[in-house]
């Protein structure tokens, strides 16, 4: 018998608007510790509504949330939160709080002695990658992707065992997108942490995640490992989203190889 | 230097220590019930809807009006306290202001406060939920500091507008910078109420750039601007307020109504206690009404009132018996119902009277009232806004018969002006003003006594009813005070050319009454 997946969706639905608007209808989904979880899908699919789930951010309807195996409905919200990182669209750093405040914020929360927490954060702007005297620096004054590594180092200050991810890079330019990503999936592996990420971007989620999960209209309409779903037939819906990737690395390396060839 | 200037120079730091004490206290209450009242009402939309609908409602009332309601609200408050508990509350000074001064402030802090939070980035508030926060400490780490720029601001809004009302705590006994714009009005003393205006300019600015200060320090996350700002307003707010430590409790409150003969006369027994060591606070710019039941209720100590005004408005009596007989009622009146002492009259009546130029009274032959009511018919009345609807003049008119030609009623400086000029022939004045003194007027004799008397009496609380300091220093003011001496005094102060200060007045009418020396 497998073990106990570290969380699990059971049948969640939940609805908006006074049950107008459905964003979630039955979705069951499980995610072995460890792993590097992707929800892809358009806006509206209800990825971003799946993921505040976990740490009750939002409530279901109906349906049953666990972390290890506990409903988290039974956990006071803030202190599941606390074991939880996060790491929010468009960055949520505090603007009135300097850097090294907001990576402290959580560890702070939770009662840590100030030696500890300045440790903590020194450690974290190695890890990274930020200079350690940005630690003093308000927020306005980093770089969009400097803050988002701040974001990142904020995250898992407290090292918790689950980090979710709401669109973590997709406010920035190509090229810092695809250094963060990058530099999260080796921190990820480092730390041994389990992520889910939501996003919208399909290239990121196959090379960043283990399993991709496609949603749409309030459901899981394809769930793999991102090898299986570039390569099988999948509905509609799936194919099309999963076909973008590789089209565009077809036409890209079509266009290297006739400059080549000229 | 002005006598006048000096006058007032020597009053300010008095006046605005209690004028920095009474807004700075209503700003701190303001504070402390619109903040926590902004907080919950910035997360219940009904709540929002019903605090900021009455705090506006409450800013519509005149600041004026707002202060004389909360007069009768606290009687009533402090009846019901004296049945419950054996103690009342003070319905004039202090008290009264504070609350008026309370509510007028609230309304910016509450509107801003509401407006900040409600304002917040959501994105920083799912931050503050995603990181871990109790709604508390969301609250105190992220969303006031967020808001607390635009908070600052209508904290700024709520002291100048606090400052600026203060000034009108003076009409419900309440020293303040306003006691230079209300005596400086009503004695045409104009350097008195430039005094006053400039002072609460300064003040109102000081606070402000302080507050500015603490604002700015708010926007720019820099916790020194905030702690200089901070502190500076509290060692400005305890460097004005430290005269009142000095000498805190006066010994003796005196109380004044709001016109000339009443600033001189309380001066006048001011100037008496201070001679016998003792201190005194004026409470100056009252209302007939309220300065009565102040005295009544121990809140002042003594005062000047007039027979007659008593006899109408607290005995309710509509008779007229002679001068004697109703001072001897009043009197027994006074001591029986109110355990008020009726110290005595100080010699002088202000009474209606009717006056005429004198050598048009000359040239017809007029000295008395009835040898006036023949000629009425050809003649024209000018009066005082009020005189031609009360009853002293239906008694006038039915005891001996006038009946003019024409009645007009003036503002009583354009009264005076109308007898100058001619367009009238006779007005009703009072028998001690000042512009009586001057020469051109002359009062006609009122021989069947239809007007009642208006003797000026001192007036002593009941609780310094037998303090023997205090008889001692007034007493030898009672009956040396001539009709012509407080004309005199009264003029200095109300002629239109070359005022004379109140101290000025005071002393002059000290000076003229052969008072025996203490």
């Amino acid at each position: 018998m497998p073990a106990r997946p570290l969380i699990e969706l059971d049948k969640v639905s939940k609805s908006f608007d006074g049950g107008r608007s459905l964003a979630l209808r039955e979705v069951s989904l499980a995610v072995e510790a460890g792993a590097f979880i992707a929800l892809v899908g358009a806006s509206g699919s209800g990825k971003t509504t799946a993921m505040k789930l976990i740490n009750r951010l939002l409530e279901p309807d109906g349906g049953e949330v666990r972390l290890e195996g506990t409903p988290v409905r039974s956990l006071d919200a803030p202190l599941l939160r606390r074991r939880i990182g996060y790491v929010f669209q468009g960055i949520g750093l505090f603007p009135h709080m300097t850097i090294a405040e907001n990576i402290g914020i959580t560890p702070q929360l939770l009662g840590w002695k100030r030696a500890e927490i300045d440790t903590r954060v020194a450690e974290l702007l190695d890890l990274v990658e930020l200079p350690r005297d940005y630690a003093g620096r308000l927020p306005h004054a980093l770089s969009g992707g400097q803050r988002q590594r701040a974001g990142v180092a904020r995250a898992i200050a407290a090292r918790p065992r689950v980090v979710l991810m709401d669109e973590p890079f997709g406010a920035l330019d190509p090229i810092t997108r695809d250094a963060l990503g990058t530099a999260w999936r080796a921190i990820h592996d480092r730390l041994g942490v389990t992520t889910i990420m939501v996003t919208h971007d399909v290239q990121e989620a196959v090379l960043l995640a283990d399993r991709i999960a496609v949603m749409g209209g309030g459901r899981i309409l394809a769930e793999d490992a991102p090898g299986p779903l570039l390569a099988v037939r999948a509905p509609p819906e799936v194919a099309t989203l999963m076909a973008m990737p590789r089209h565009q690395a077809e036409r890209i390396g079509a266009l290297t190889a006739k400059t080549a060839h000229e | 230097m002005d006598d006048r200037l000096a006058g007032a120079l020597g009053l300010l730091p008095g006046y605005a220590a209690q004028h920095v004490v009474l807004s700075m206290t209503a700003l701190a209450l303001g504070v402390a019930i619109s903040l926590p009242l902004a907080i919950l009402a910035s997360r219940r939309p009904r709540l929002r809807w019903a605090a900021l609908a009455v705090a506006s409602l409450m800013q519509t009332i005149p600041g004026l009006a707002l202060l004389a309601l909360f007069y009768p609200l606290l009687l009533a408050v402090s009846a019901l306290t004296t049945r419950l508990f054996g103690f009342g509350v003070p319905a004039l000074g202090f008290l009264p202001s504070l609350l008026a001064l309370t509510i007028y402030s609230m309304l910016p802090i509450l509107r801003n406060g509401v407006t900040a939070l409600i304002g917040v980035d959501p994105a920083y508030v799912e931050a503050a939920d995603g990181v871990g926060m109790t709604p508390r400490q969301r609250l105190f780490r992220v969303e006031l500091p967020l808001a607390a720029p635009v908070i600052m601001a209508g904290i700024r809004t709520a002291a100048v507008w606090t400052i600026g009302i203060a000034t009108l705590s003076t009409a419900v006994g309440q020293t303040s910078l306003g006691n230079f714009i209300f005596s400086g009005l009503q004695t045409e003393n104009w350097i008195y109420v430039l005094t006053g205006c400039i002072a609460v300019v300064i003040l109102a600015l000081f606070v402000d750039q302080m507050l500015g200060l603490v604002e700015t320090g708010a926007v720019r996350r820099d916790g020194r601007r905030i702690a200089v700002g901070a502190a500076l307003l509290l060692l400005g707010t305890a460097a004005a307020a430290a005269p009142l430590l000095r000498g805190s409790a006066a010994d003796y409150v005196l109380g004044a109504k709001n016109f000339s003969e009443q600033y001189i006369l309380a001066g006048l027994m001011a100037e008496r206690i201070e001679d016998g060591g003792h201190t005194v606070t004026r409470k100056e710019g009252l209302g007939s009404a309220v300065i009565f039941r102040a005295l009544a209720g121990n809140e002042i100590d003594a005062y000047v009132d007039y027979s007659g005004t008593l006899w109408s408005n607290v005995m309710e009596r509509r008779d007229v018996p002679p001068r004697e007989v109703m001072l001897a009622e009043l009197t027994r009146f006074m001591r029986e119902r109110y355990g008020v002492t009726v110290l005595g009259a100080l010699g002088f009546e202000n009474a209606y009277a009717l006056a005429m130029r004198r050598d048009r009274a000359a040239a017809l032959g007029v000295r008395t009232i009835t040898d006036l009511a023949p000629l009425t018919p050809r003649l024209t009345l000018g009066s005082d806004l009020e005189f031609l609807s009360r009853p002293e003049w239906a008694a006038l008119k039915a005891a001996y018969g006038l009946a003019f030609q024409q009645e007009k009623s003036f503002n009583p400086t354009f009264m005076y002006r109308a007898i100058e000029d001619g367009q009238v022939d006779v007005i009703s004045a009072f028998s001690s003003d000042g512009r009586l003194a001057g020469g051109t007027l002359v009062v006609l004799e009122d021989v069947k006594r239809a007007i009642p008397s208006y003797d000026a009496v001192i007036l002593i609380s009941p609780k310094r009813g037998n303090d023997e300091a205090l008889r001692r220093a007034l007493a030898p003011l009672i009956g040396a005070i001539s009709v012509e001496k407080m004309r005199q005094a009264n003029f200095m102060l109300d002629r239109d050319t070359d005022k004379a200060s109140l101290g000025e007045a005071v002393r002059f009418l000290a000076g003229s009454l052969n008072l025996p020396p203490r």
